[in-house]
């Protein structure tokens, strides 16, 4: 095998920040390869939105109305799934969005790291997702929020459902941070297995070289694929949001 | 048998929760043309539960596959 697939995922200190920051409870804190990427990410999003709009044309370019399309979209997504009052959250559920979503599209530059394929930093996401919602329905309902584990049932079935919906909302963190993190990694872990034939193909030398150029088309479709998956795993990480915002403002009723 | 060997073939084992994502997203998206078709004027308004059922089935598939780099890398 000429490069282990595996191998574009470790996180190694950035070039030239050998040595440890500063040390926490006797740990070495490193800036690795993955903090350089967040803060190029965080730094390309902000200027790319705020650059976008900052001239304020009536009639917008195509970058600016690039960058008004994705306000509405996020803005209309949160209407959808919560109703009027969950537009408050909105800078929250937009800020994440664009994280999520330019963490997964820098990822896919060849060469570079995907952020978002560390379940260290899609499991601290969907945490503090979690700690909003669990802050707003204490906020909202009190200690009425624990109704949100008592649906409408009989007495003798909620013995039953309430361990099912007490275990069904403890596990959300941890279904809302693998589904982004395998999907990243399943996807990269493709592309770097397939491009691992192209190599050995190409090597073989005489007629199975020429062969090499099939599995070279296989990797430009799937990218192709994984372009798709990135936005799409950035939509269901913000749309999981909103729904779950929406059950800790309206607890069972509709919004 | 030697557990290296075990390990893959565990991994391979794992990887058959594949199949489940499989029929599963299958199923959305032909549930989902099958509605369409017999009314396409709600099919428009259908597409966040469709993408969301993707989703949702998807990952629950992926798990199977974390389990198996589970069993491989550690």
């Amino acid at each position: 095998m000429a490069m282990h697939p595996m191998e574009q995922f470790e996180v190694a200190p950035a070039m030239g920040m050998e040595h440890p920051l500063f040390h926490l409870f006797g740990y070495p804190i490193y800036f690795t390869n993955q903090s350089l990427l967040m803060v190029i990410v965080v730094a390309a999003a902000s200027l790319f939105l705020s650059l976008a709009v900052k001239p304020g044309r009536l009639v917008p370019n195509k970058t600016q109305s690039l960058a008004e399309v994705s306000y509405e979209f996020v803005a209309n997504m949160i209407h959808s799934a919560t109703g009027e009052d969950g537009l408050k959250f909105f800078p929250f559920v937009f800020t994440l969005f664009v994280f999520v979503l330019f963490c997964n599209f820098f990822g896919m530059v060849p060469g570079s790291f995907t952020v978002t394929s560390q379940i260290a930093v899609t499991f601290s996401l969907a945490c503090l997702v979690m700690v909003i919602v669990i802050g707003t329905g204490f906020a909202k309902h009190g200690i009425g929020f624990l109704k949100l584990f008592v649906p409408h049932a009989p007495w003798y079935l909620l013995i039953l459902l309430i361990p099912i919906e007490i275990i069904s909302f403890l596990t959300r963190p941890i279904s809302l941070s693998v589904r982004l993190f395998a999907n990243m990694l399943a996807g990269h872990t493709m592309l770097a297995v397939f491009a691992g034939f192209v190599i050995l193909l190409g090597g073989a030398g005489g007629a199975l070289s020429a062969l090499s150029i099939l599995p070279m088309a296989l990797i430009v479709a799937i990218m192709l694929l994984e372009l798709l998956v990135a936005f799409l795993q950035a939509y269901v990480f913000a749309i999981l949001t909103c729904i779950y915002l929406n059950e800790a403002l309206h607890l069972h009723d509709q919004h | 048998m030697d557990l290296q060997a075990a390990k893959m073939i565990g991994a391979g084992i794992a990887c058959i929760a594949l199949v489940g994502a499989g029929i599963g997203i299958g199923n959305v998206f032909g549930s989902y043309l099958t509605g369409a078709l017999r009314n396409p004027g709600a099919a428009a308004t259908q597409t966040t539960n469709l993408l969301l059922g993707f989703a949702l089935c998807e990952a629950t598939g992926l798990f199977g596959l974390v389990i198996a780099l589970i069993i491989l890398f550690t």
